[in-house]
């Protein structure tokens, strides 16, 4: 059986488990202290702490993980069935992992924040220790023999001579096991992993190159119709009159009002989208911010209270007295992820349950907004979430799902919305538009005395500097923002390392020093040295003579337990002063790699992203209207945009994994702005650098 | 409503589609073939590539009754009798994707270009496949792989 045919099935989870046959039961009892705090908690949202929760095995030895980690493209649902097999000494390919499906897994609260590897990966790793314990001293039971002399390997246990051996399925056959386990056992050192730390291919892979793969928007069920949505003609817009006779006149069509809501129904998509836009609206539009005075709107608009994230020192005596100060401003426009794969989403009512097949990092929040808006009981509502055409943070929320499901009540039917590549660009929501406004001081020899640092709107992430300074002022200020705005892969680390890495880079010819000397002076923080270093060893930093017109920049940081540095190597067209970057290299670091071809895939796909951000990307609006709500108006990173990209791994087996989805997204812009710098002399403190034609203005 | 024969991976369908619907539009939501993405509508992204009588065609950009003529490969007409074509095949090999929802697209522009030059060059791969959009930067690996299925046949009927 499939993943996809497993999802399919229409069962609940307990009918689910019994249909595997098999089972394994364990409860893992957290140590004494962790059990006070979890018996206070009555959460509903406390993991659960038996395995069968997490783990199944089935009758025919087959294993199966249950996650509400969903896989958007950066490989978990290879990566954490590693870290199973690994634990529970099974082959890789006996894993299926169940994934994302509110009726099957426990509850999570979302993918998102590079959190699956740091958390996900050890629960279901102590959930699979505590199962394979369980296993030997079952066998030991059995056999009247010492457990600690016996051995679980390839989903067998066996006497040390290999003469005896029982299969986990033949173990676990026709009773389920139960025992509690005290506190956690340990977990396999990555020196010893065998499976786990190594470079398996993307699981079902051969499922997406056939074409077989179905993400949500090929989800096509029984007597299925197809929904379109009328959207309103600009944001904040109130509906004044509203005439929908011409598209009920279409054969098939029936429109649904309710509220605020006009959407439409037909047997085909062609033919929904088509009545929709025979729908006449005339909608009142109040005047709204535009781009063009974007900064001087966020600073005019605070929002909400705001107390420096760091503080120390003073820095207003530091700056006072330094040898070398800068005072700079940079700014970001808004952007918007361009998931290839839209939103979108299938919805059935059957008895009163509803199932929606949706793409979102969130199912249980999508689960909990559908609950609420139809009042349904937990039971009642079922979210899958099939592997999905990406997010990078853009798909929090459940807009399809609403939508279908309002217009699959009201026809009675299956009912799938996809959105239109417009409507992503203009009903999702954007990375935050901001600005960095920095005062920084050095000493004649290099050292960094003063860093002042306000962010505007863009966001806290990552705001803190790791370089060692001794007074700081670090503060973040919301603002009310003109478009919805929310997660995006990175979040405001990669414009508060934009910032912070172009300001080191302009201290550093301030004091004509060397940018890679100059943050090594600064910077004891051992892992942050080490990539910095290995970046700079690949790269040949400082060893290549450079002709007219090119130039090389360099930049580093660090968030969410990753370590990342950028060298980038730019030229720029004499006379159409257009931009091309020749060559990148990354060096990464997030303690043990559980897989180095996803990780080696994550790092170099995020700084092949993030060119767009750093070049390109920004959205245009005025009026509550998006200017450029299409591919051929937004220009995202192509082919002919990617550089030579070496990537530089390090693998700290020493140290816990952490995830590594969102930080490489944070070095290519500061190491371009800089190498930019570096080959004309002139200092761009925007984002995008070169919005429009990629050329440089000043 | 108008009703025609398609001529998609070696078999004739039968369909009837409203004027003007597009070839991807039929063969996702009439056929279930949806092997064919959607991601732009524009002929920008390339997601929804086939082949018409060997040619790379953003399948969004023409109306289906218009492809009633030619001989169309989509994703799913690649594999036959269980073998993948060496471009498939490298592609695995590669990992050239992560959420593969370009895959497809990327695919069916790379056997287009392999048929049409068995061993390109950097440049040229670029230059092909250049309106093919991956949003989470497998560009790199994607190049290998087509490199990979270099001088291997490419699939898909002409």
């Amino acid at each position: 059986m499939t993943t996809r045919e497993l999802i399919d099935t229409d069962v609940n989870r307990r009918d689910f488990l019994r249909l595997l046959g098999g089972g394994l039961l364990v409860c893992l009892t957290p140590a004494s202290a962790l059990a006070q705090e979890s018996g206070r908690a009555a959460n509903r949202h406390e993991p659960p702490t038996d395995i069968s929760a997490w783990i199944h095995i089935d009758a025919d030895g087959r294993v199966k993980v249950f996650t509400g980690k969903v896989e958007v493209g950066q490989n978990i649902r290879t990566s954490l069935a590693q870290a199973v097999a690994e634990e529970l000494r099974v082959p890789f390919e006996s894993i299926t992992m169940i994934m994302g499906d509110t009726d099957l897994v426990p509850w999570d609260m979302g993918t998102f924040g590079s959190r699956t590897t740091p958390t996900m990966s050890p629960q279901l790793r102590n959930m699979a220790v505590a199962a394979r314990e369980l296993l030997v001293e079952t066998a030991a039971r059995r056999w009247n023999m010492d457990g600690s002399k016996l051995i679980a390997s390839s989903g067998k246990i066996s006497t040390p001579d290999g003469k005896k051996f029982i299969t986990y399925a033949n173990l676990t056959r026709g009773e389920d096991l139960v025992k509690s386990v005290p506190g956690y056992p340990p977990l396999t050192p990555a020196t010893e992993w065998k499976i786990a730390g190594t470079p398996i291919p993307k699981a079902d892979g051969r499922d997406f190159v056939t074409g077989k793969h179905q993400f949500p928007s090929d989800i096509v069920r029984p007597g299925m119709l197809f929904g379109a949505i009328l959207r309103p003609e600009a944001y904040n817009a109130k509906l004044e009159t509203i005439d929908t006779t011409a598209a009920e006149k279409i054969p098939s069509v029936k429109v649904v009002r309710d509220g605020d809501f006009t959407g439409v129904v037909a047997d085909d998509a062609f033919t929904a989208q088509q009545a929709v836009g025979t729908i006449k609206a005339k909608w009142t539009i109040p005047d709204q911010p535009s781009n063009q005075n974007l900064f001087e709107y966020l600073k005019a608009n605070p929002e909400g209270d705001s107390k420096p994230e760091h503080q120390s020192g003073s820095v207003a005596e530091a700056f006072s007295s330094a040898d070398v100060k800068l005072e700079s401003r940079y700014t970001i426009e808004y952007i918007a992820h361009t998931p290839l794969e839209p939103r979108a989403a299938v919805a059935e009512w059957n008895d009163g349950k509803l199932t929606v097949w949706t793409g979102t990092q969130r199912p249980f929040g999508v689960h909990e907004e559908l609950m609420q808006a139809f009042q349904l009981s937990p039971k009642q509502v079922r979210v899958i979430q099939p592997d999905m055409g990406s997010g990078y943070g853009g798909k929090h929320t459940g807009e399809a799902a609403m939508e279908a499901a309002r217009l699959a009540r009201a026809a009675g039917k299956p009912v799938k919305v996809v959105w239109t590549r417009e409507e992503e660009f203009t009903w999702a929501y954007f990375r935050p538009a901001g600005f960095v406004e920095i005062k920084s001081a050095a000493r004649h020899d290099g050292t960094l005395v003063s860093w002042e640092f306000h962010n505007y709107n863009s966001g806290p992430a990552a705001i803190g500097t790791p370089y060692e300074v001794q007074n700081q002022l670090i503060q973040f200020h919301p603002c009310k923002s003109p478009l919805r705005q929310g997660s995006y892969r990175g979040l405001a680390a990669t414009f508060n390392h934009f910032a912070r890495e172009s300001q080191m880079d302009e201290l550093a010819r301030a004091l004509n020093m060397d940018p890679l000397a100059f943050r090594l002076k600064n910077i004891t923080n051992p892992r942050l040295k080490a990539v910095l270093q290995a970046a700079a060893d690949k790269f040949g930093w400082g060893l290549t003579k450079l002709g007219p017109g090119t130039g090389q920049g360099l930049a580093c940081g660090s968030d969410k337990g990753g370590y990342v540095a950028t060298c980038a190597d730019v030229s720029i067209d004499p006379s159409s002063k257009k931009v091309r970057v020749h060559r990148a290299v990354q060096a990464w670091e997030c303690g043990a790699i559980i897989n180095p071809d996803g990780l080696r895939n994550q790092v170099q796909g995020a700084l092949v992203q993030g060119l767009g951000g750093a070049l390109f990307e920004r959205i245009l609006f005025s009026g509550g209207r998006i200017e450029n709500p299409r591919l051929s108006k937004y220009r995202v990173p192509r082919f002919s945009d990617t550089p030579q990209i070496d990537i530089v791994l390090l693998d700290r087996k020493d140290l816990p994994s952490a995830g590594a989805g969102e930080t490489g997204i944070v070095g290519i812009a500061p190491a371009i702005g800089n190498a930019i710098f570096a080959a004309t002399g002139t200092r761009l403190r925007h984002m995008p650098l070169t919005p429009e034609d990629n050329a440089i203005r000043t | 409503m108008s009703k025609f024969l398609l001529h998609i991976n070696g078999k004739s369908v039968s369909v009837e589609a409203t004027q003007d619907e597009s070839l991807l539009s039929v063969l996702r939501n009439r056929l279930n073939l949806t092997g064919t993405k959607y991601g732009c509508g524009e002929g920008q992204c390339g997601a929804c590539t086939v082949l018409m009588d060997g040619a790379a065609t953003r399948s969004c950009q023409i109306p289906a009754a218009a492809a009633a003529d030619a001989k169309i490969t989509t994703i799913e007409g690649l594999e036959q009798n269980g073998r993948l074509t060496p471009v498939q095949e490298a592609f695995l090999e590669e990992g050239a994707y992560q959420c593969g929802y370009c895959t497809s697209g990327m695919i069916m522009s790379a056997s287009a270009l392999l048929h049409d030059n068995h061993s390109p060059s950097d440049e040229q791969i670029v230059t092909a496949m250049n309106g093919n959009v991956c949003r989470c930067g497998t560009y790199p690996r994607i190049l290998a792989a087509i490199k990979r299925a270099s001088s291997q046949p490419a699939g898909g009927a002409r």
